[in-house]
């Protein structure tokens, strides 16, 4: 029997064929079967099931490529199924998994798990990443082949630089002789070990010993000559600062294929919001100066930073309930993402920008389907007011961990439905507590 | 009904965890009532019913002789009831953590608690997980309010007030928590401060601070009225941050020769333990007539009894039964 679900009189966003029109949608077995500006504007579907969308924007769902669980090792923090219904919640129908899990994801064995565990208990999609190099020690490389071959989306030593030059030259030529992507952290471990905030006038106040962003920056200019080197598909899974977008911007001038990402935490919050040694805001890299926060949505406006992501990363009480110095890094963000996101939307930019680098962007650097409405495209939709304001209450997370950097927050946009293969996997409608 | 207003509440925030948010006025304050615990301390009979039955625990996860005894002293005069804790990092890492130990110090009701922690931000974390009046004795690289307290009171007594004094910080202001406290509080009183070190031992951002930097003793110390000295700390500096400690000592170690540059009759403090041939030269550290340092540690008795003293006047009168 065939599954047919219409939605009408929709707000369409498709970042990837710039539709931005009133119109219809149409899902059959899981997939987009129909889309357009004149589907159902007259008459209704003859189906049995029509969504009236109310003029509501309807968009893919969200690709976060950069997601932390617990699964497997840190059940207590976090597990696939606890993320997923966080991201679904958040819009969020597709998470790229973090390898630096316990054990660390470096073997196809456990590539293959994750995507089992994840078909048998997530309600979204997940795709996993696995390590660069093994146990993430910087050292030797992973079998990039047979990972690639077992399922991994891309290879990342997660918040971890490679720091023997040497080895990422290495494992760089070795990753683009199968193509495969590689998802760098820029940050040298020899200026940040063992700090804890952005090198500035707020940290020397607090006394906490911090790194200049240059940490950073320095790590973005050695990677972008290594991919010139060895041409390796590359992206930076997370960049804070104004002069590693310049080096970025430069890079890609000059035509070299580099990618980036911006966490939301770096789009919304800076240095000062870490005010009394506030635990829930020691993210990595740290959260920088207003003027680095302002060029990472600046970057996003005009198109340098591809990708935002949640970088969610889930943390208990007991390693946030601590001296800054001693506190886990990481905050929750997959519920936050769309509408900390969205907040570059409403300072000027296009909606339907701020949409491409949450769906057809990071679809295209991923090399996946999805992130786009188009016909014969999966049925992973979102539907969501772009203008509804709401307060961040911790306790309303889905997410397992309340680590949320938002606590309190107002924010304007915000999820009313997901689909995923077509299925709802998210109602707001439906929430206990909505 | 009014309560007298020598028993006023100072610290209107209920705790002392920094300087930077303590008012010029409460600073005051606080040194006029410290003057009436050092007459009080040079007495044959050093003991008030102040604090009678109230409970003080001194919690030191970093060792410290001064200090510790130093409040544990003011506590005893003042009449309370004190307990020492020295908590040893170790015990900390077997899994307890800071909000545990202390949950479990709350559950004994004291009064106060005087904390001092290798981290910064760790009294102001306890402060807000607890019950009681909270201390900090000293914070990682942030702050240690009763040490520039006590030394304000030295200098005041000497030079009768801050307007216009010009006071040199010298050494490793970086990892300082005594430097931090002192540029907040003579700040905050009037005094123009300058701090005197190498790059290595200076925040990048140290003149945020509304300071005067110097490279060069002799060039920073011109003109100085207090010359106050930081400890360096010999166990992470050697090839780190300054190449020896005989390189520090001809460059910024305080001797005679140097101390010719500051201005004639100019005063030396030191915050404690000292290092003598690194950071200063016992010619000058031993010298009454310029050396203000055991004075200091008089200072730091009275200075700790007027803020429990302080503290303890915002603390109910009634108990309860929560």
């Amino acid at each position: 029997m065939t599954k047919r679900l219409a939605f009408r009189n929709a707000r369409l966003i498709d970042p990837a064929s710039k539709l931005d029109a009133r119109g219809g949608l149409l899902i059959e077995n899981g997939k987009i079967a129909d889309v357009g500006p004149r589907l159902f504007n007259d008459a209704d579907p003859n189906d049995p099931e029509v969504i009236d969308c109310k003029g509501l924007v309807l968009a893919p769902g969200l690709i976060d490529m950069r997601v932390f669980t617990g699964e497997p090792g840190s059940e207590h923090r976090e597990t696939l199924e606890s993320a997923s219904r966080a991201a679904a919640a958040g819009g969020v129908t597709t998470m790229v998994v973090m390898p630096n899990t316990d054990p660390v994801i470096d073997e196809p064995s456990l590539v293959d798990f994750i995507k089992r565990r994840a078909a048998a208990t997530a309600s979204v999609r997940v795709l996993p990443m696995a390590a660069l190099t093994k146990n993430l020690g910087g050292e030797v490389m992973t079998e990039i082949g047979l990972l690639l071959e077992a399922g991994a989306v891309a290879f990342t030593d997660a918040d971890r630089s490679v720091a023997n030059t040497r080895v990422l030259r290495r494992a760089l030529a070795y990753a683009s002789t199968f193509g495969a992507l590689v998802v760098g952290h820029a940050e040298d471990p020899s200026l940040s070990d063992g700090t804890s905030m952005n090198e500035g006038e707020y940290a020397m106040r607090l006394g906490i010993p911090a790194a200049p962003s240059m940490a950073e920056t320095l790590m973005v200019e050695r990677d972008i000559r290594l991919v010139e080197l060895t041409g390796a598909r590359y992206h930076f899974g997370q960049i804070s600062c104004r002069a590693s977008l310049d080096a970025i911007a430069a890079a890609k001038a000059r035509g070299v294929l580099v990618t980036c990402a911006v966490s939301a935490h770096h789009l919304a919050l800076n240095e000062l919001d870490v005010g009394s040694y506030y635990t829930f805001r020691k993210v990595k890299p740290p959260l920088r100066s207003e003027d680095d926060r302002a060029a990472m949505n600046e970057g996003v406006a005009n198109g340098t930073i591809d990708v935002i992501v949640s970088s969610h990363d889930p943390q208990a009480a007991d390693t946030k309930r601590q001296p800054f110095a001693q506190a886990a890094f990481g905050a929750v963000g997959l519920e936050t993402l769309l509408p900390a996101a969205l907040g570059v939307h409403h300072d000027g930019a296009d909606l339907s920008l701020v949409l491409a680098a949450l769906t057809s962007t990071p679809a295209r650097i991923l090399g996946i389907e999805g992130g786009r409405l188009a016909k014969g495209a999966p049925a992973d939709v979102i539907l969501f007011d772009p203008g509804e304001p709401f307060v961040v209450e911790a306790e309303k997370l889905h997410s397992r961990a309340k680590n949320t950097a938002f606590e309190g927050r107002k924010f304007q946009g915000r999820v009313r439905q997901t689909y995923v293969g077509g299925a709802c996997v998210f109602d707001a409608s439906k929430e206990r507590n909505a | 009904m009014t309560a007298p207003s020598s028993l006023a509440p100072i610290l209107q925030t209920g705790h002392l965890l920094g300087i930077e948010a303590v008012s010029p006025a409460e600073i005051s304050a606080l040194l006029d009532l410290a003057e009436t615990y050092v007459t009080l301390n040079r007495a044959a009979d050093k003991k008030t019913a102040t604090l009678r039955g109230r409970t003080l625990i001194n919690l030191f996860f970093e060792a410290s002789t001064r200090t510790q005894s130093s409040f544990e002293l003011a506590g005893k005069r003042l009449g309370a009831d004190v307990l020492n804790m020295s908590v040893k990092t170790s015990s900390v890492s077997k899994g307890e953590t800071l909000v545990d130990t202390a949950t479990t110090l709350n559950a004994m009701r004291p009064d106060i608690l005087v904390v001092r922690h290798q981290d910064s931000g760790a009294a102001e974390l306890l402060s807000r997980k607890l019950d009681c009046c909270v201390v900090n004795a000293g914070d990682g690289s942030h702050e240690h309010p009763t040490q520039a307290l006590l030394d304000a009171l030295t200098i005041r007594r000497h030079r009768g007030g801050f307007e216009g004094l010009l006071v040199a910080i010298c050494g490793d202001v970086l990892h300082s928590r005594v430097a931090r406290s002192n540029i907040h509080l003579l700040a905050k009183m009037g005094a123009r401060v300058r701090l005197i070190a190498p790059r290595t031992l200076l925040p990048a951002t140290a003149e945020r601070f509304g300071v005067e930097i110097f490279h060069d003793m002799h060039e920073g110390l011109k003109g100085v009225d207090i010359v106050m000295m930081l400890r360096l700390q010999l166990e992470r500096m050697a090839g780190a941050f300054v190449p020896s400690t005989r390189e520090y000592f001809h460059f910024y170690g305080l001797d005679r020769e140097k101390l010719k540059h500051a201005k004639p009759g100019a005063l030396v403090m030191h915050p404690g333990p000292m290092n003598r041939g690194v950071e200063i030269d016992s010619e000058v550290a031993d010298d009454v007539e310029v050396s203000l340092i055991q004075e200091q540690v008089e200072m730091g008795v009275a200075i700790r009894m007027a803020v429990l003293d302080a503290l303890a006047r915002g603390l109910p009168r009634e108990g309860s039964n929560k």
